[in-house]
Order: structure tokens, then sequence, then C-alpha cells
């Protein structure tokens, strides 16, 4: 599904934070890549999401080389990735409700008669009431509005899921109930999953494999 | 509330019946801690635990004296024995109580920290502030001092907060906190976003703070760095404690007594993985019995009438494990 080959990336060309990187992820795999604060993780999910152009490197989508990436990239290959990221504020717009936040990615796309649909089928799924699809995202919870953030990475059905530490802020209860709505997904879907994170414990209890920033399988020299 | 006066130490913070209510407009009320009842004292460290939204942080923000304007306190929350937090004024506050008598450290120590600023600039403002040093070369050396308490590398004193990592502003925003070598630290989430080993680290060093002589409260939804750290836990849900237990037997055995404790600490990746059904419920829409009787597998019509008082360090009609009043629990079971 996903092919990262030699990938070279960062924010200034003299001290790129990303280099020579290697990463596979199969169709309908889930896999976990591991490692600690400030290794570059991040930065590698974000180029697999097509929102960091790297310096150099190849990257394959679905079998389709990658030419271009954050508005450059062709929109069925922009759609056919989901992305959630930490902090749900961060990637949430304050003037939208969670229902239109939700919404979002199919009126971009030009698909708005698909959202009451759609929606209604989500909700339930990660646990949202009608009342709070109603409110805006300061007058939820960070665990609530995280629901809302991973219902937006689904609603267009990606066959690609990423989760850059999606459950770092989150407790133990509201994280595992994430994890299950992505699994139950992924199971009628059969999207494959690039989970980022630290906590290895997770990340081990929800992948297929992990890998260990820096380990041979994320940065190993390419055969032939 | 006088009966159970019988700790042999003074604790340093005692708060009791606690409540916190927000006045929202069209007279709505949003219960965001009711009847909080805790003490910590001298060398302890209580670890308040709960998902987002509990109220945890608004505890917090009550025993700073940083709520906002449309918020009432009522009960008291005594600071080593003779004042009391919830009504002090903001002059007492700002003079004798932050900084001096509570450290905060702080929920993102990238926010909390001034950006424009180096970190020995900040730490020599806070010496200057909150303690007797004077001089520059005095203070410099003081600052240093400081920073060193704290594990704060010396070569990094010079750079902005934008400059260090999360580890090292966490350290700074520490031993900003440890200056006015308060007997009380409040600990607001400080390892969010953090990674393991720096969480590990982080709490640690909390600890040691904690060994020599402070009292530390800290809040957090990261049970492994509760059970790493405190000597008690405290469960938050829907802004009441509902269980507090010693970290050993919480964590351990014989578990939790609460079913949402229980819950909670079953959902770990570690333990069964499983979400507790259902969300809690809205702070401005209470149910009038237990809150969290909708997502209990044991709850019966009691529990759905009936507000469990927080008796014996647990509010629940149906304990999980025996200890103190398992006869009556065993009586309202059956």
């Amino acid at each position: 599904m996903l092919e990262l080959t030699r990938i070279t990336a960062g924010y200034d060309r003299r001290a790129p934070v990303v280099r020579d990187v290697f990463l596979s992820v199969g169709y309908g795999e889930a896999v976990g890549l591991l490692g600690p604060s400030g290794c570059g993780k991040s930065t590698l999910a974000k180029v697999a999401a097509l929102l960091h152009r790297p310096d150099a490197g190849t990257m394959t989508l679905d079998g389709t080389v990658v030419r271009g990436w954050r508005h450059r990239a062709p929109q069925e290959q922009r759609t056919a990735v989901g992305v959630v990221f930490q902090q749900p504020r961060l990637s949430a717009d304050p003037r939208l409700s969670l229902r239109e936040l939700i919404a979002q990615p199919l009126r971009s796309t030009g698909r708005r008669r698909e959202v009451p649909a759609r929606v209604a089928e989500l909700a339930p799924l990660v646990g949202l009431s009608e009342e709070l699809l109603e409110r805006r995202p300061h007058a939820v919870s960070d665990g609530q509005l995280q629901r809302a953030c991973l219902a937006r990475a689904l609603v267009l059905r990606p066959g690609l899921l990423i989760c850059d530490e999606m459950t770092a802020m989150l407790d133990a209860s509201t994280t595992a109930a994430l994890v299950a709505v992505v699994e139950t997904y992924r199971a009628e879907s059969g999207a494959a999953l690039l989970a980022v994170g630290h906590d290895r414990v997770l990340l081990e209890r929800w992948c297929d494999r992990t890998v260990r920033w820096g380990e041979r399988s994320v940065e190993r020299v390419p055969v032939g | 509330m006088t009966a159970d006066r019988e700790t042999p130490v003074t604790p340093v913070l005692d708060v009791r019946d606690l409540s916190v209510r927000f006045r929202m407009r069209g007279g709505r009320d949003i219960a965001a801690v009711t009847d909080a009842r805790f003490s910590v004292a001298p060398g302890e460290c209580l670890a308040l635990v709960g998902e987002s939204g509990c109220g945890k942080s608004v505890l917090a923000s009550a025993l700073l004296g940083l709520l906002p304007a449309n918020a009432e306190t009522t009960g008291s929350a005594v600071l080593g024995g003779d004042t009391d937090l919830l009504t002090a004024g903001e002059r007492t506050l700002a003079r004798t109580v932050r900084g001096r008598r509570i450290g905060l450290v702080p929920q993102s120590p990238a926010a909390h920290l001034t950006p424009v600023r180096t970190v020995r600039a900040q730490l020599e403002e806070t010496l200057r502030e909150l303690t007797g040093v004077r001089g520059a070369a005095a203070v410099r050396d003081a600052a240093g001092e400081a920073a060193a308490r704290a594990s704060f590398p010396a070569d990094h004193l010079d750079r902005y907060p934008h400059e260090l990592s999360g580890g090292l502003a966490q350290r700074a925003a520490t031993a900003l906190a440890l200056i006015g070598d308060a007997p009380l630290l409040l600990a607001d989430e400080p390892t969010t976003g953090l990674d393991r080993d720096l969480v590990e680290r982080t709490v640690d060093e909390l600890r040691r703070h904690t060994d020599e002589g402070r009292a530390l409260l800290i809040i957090t939804h990261d049970l492994a760095a509760a059970e790493r750290i405190a000597d008690r836990v405290a469960v938050m849900y829907a802004g009441r404690i509902v269980e507090i237990a010693g970290s050993r037997p919480f964590f351990g055995a014989p578990g939790p007594r609460h079913p949402y404790a229980k819950g909670l600490l079953d959902a770990l990746p570690e333990r069964d993985f499983a979400p507790i059904p259902g969300m809690p419920p809205e702070l401005g829409a209470l149910p009038d019995g237990c809150a969290f009787a909708a997502r209990c597998t044991r709850a019966d019509a009691r529990c759905t009438d009936e507000r469990p008082a927080f008796e014996d360090a647990l509010a629940c009609h149906h304990g999980l494990t025996g200890r103190a009043h398992s006869l009556t629990k065993a009586a309202a079971d059956a």
C-alpha cells in the first residue's frame, strides 16, 4: 500500500531530520513506528500523508509513484490517505461544529450530498451523540474532539490511515475506544495503518508489526 | 467534617468538600468539581487521575486562585494549616502563595515559558522576585544552582524556549517551580506529549523533590506515570473523587474498588485494552444518582436513584474489592 524508499526530509536541506529512510506498509497491514520524541518520525508520517515534500527519495502509494505533495498531490492520492494527529485542538477549525468538521473532506471533494448519510453512519461508531455533533471544539473535551478528528479521517474511506500519536493526549479508556474504532474500520474496509508513537506497549498490542526508528527495518540497505 | 481530623502530621494541603460551579449564560450551571476531599502530607505524592474533562485541572486552578470570574467555590482548601486558598484574597495569593508556598509545574512547559527570553533570564527574574538573593553575580550563581536542582544542563541556560526539546523545557519549568522552595508542588499533566523515557525521567525527578520533604499533587491521565510516582491515587469521575487508595493496592492486588477505576485500568494496552462503554456525562447535566451508573455493569436501581456518598475513601454502592466495609457492600448487593 505504502512504500517509502530512501526518504530524506526536513525543514533545512543542510540538516534533514529524516535521512535515507525505508518503510513499507502492505495492503491491510498495521505497522507501528516507534521512536523517541524529536527523532523525525512525525516528519516521516507527514511525508507519507502527502503533507510534507521530501528532499529526496521515492514514495509509492497503492502502486503509483507520488509526484506531488500538499496541494500538488492529485486528489485521488490525497483522499486515499486519512490522517489523525496528536493534538486535536491544533487540527480542528474552531469555527466549525463537530458535524461540519467531520463533513469537511466530503464538502471539499464535491460530495456534499453524501454528508448526512456518512455523518449519521460515523457518529455512533466514534461515540458522538447528536447533541455533541452540534458543538464547536471549545465546548468539547480533548477526547471528544479527537473522536471527531478520527471520524473526519475515515469519512472518505481511505485505503491507508496514518495515526501520528493519536492517543498521546488521551486517557486509557478513550485510547482503547479509538483504537477499537480504527480496527473496526480496518476489518470492514481492509485499509492499511501506519501508527506512529512512542508507546511501545500500545503499538505492540495494536499493530501487526512494529519497527523502531533507527532499526534495520527502517533504515536498511536497499535490496537490488 | 471534623470527625476525621486524626492525621498524625499536619497535611501541607487539606481539601474539604471543595466544589466549583461555573455560572453560564442562561442560568445554566456547570458542576466542574463536587465535594472533593483529600489531603497531602509532606514527602507524599498524591496522583489525581481521570479522563480529560473530568474536572482535574479546574481543581488545580481553584487551588491557585486562577479560576475565571464566573466560577463559584465552596468548601475549604487549607494550605499549611493556616491559609484557606478559597477565601484568601488575590493579594495574599499573589504575594505569599503562588511560587512561594505552591510551586506549579505546568502542563505544556513550552507554552508556559516566555518565548522571547532565555531560560537564564527567566530563572534570574524568578530568583529576584521570590528570594532574597541580590547582586548580579549572586543571582547568576543562584540561577545556575536552580537549574542544576532540576537537572537542567548549564550549557543550555542561554537558549530560548523554542530551542529546547520537550524534556528540557519541562526541566526548565520545574526549575522555576522549585525556586521559591514551596512546600507544595502542583504538577498539572507534567508528562503530556513526552515519550516514555522522558515521562519516567520527569516523574522520577518530581519524586526526588517530593522525597526532600515537599508534598506533591500530580494531576495526570497517564496511569503508568501515576503508578511510578504516587504514594496514593485519587480517581476523579465527572467532577467527583470516587476513590482514594494506596498506590500499591490500587495498581497491584487487590486492585481498585470503584468500577470506573477498574475500567480505566483494564483499558490499558498491557491489560484488557477494552474501553469503558459509553462516555462520561456532561458536567452541566449530571444525573441524580451515581454519575457512572449509565456505564457501569453493576448498576442497579439504587445507583440511578441515589448518589453514593464518599465514605471510607470510596463513592460507590457496589465496591469491588472488599476491604474496609465489605459487609455493608455484601448487604447492598443482596
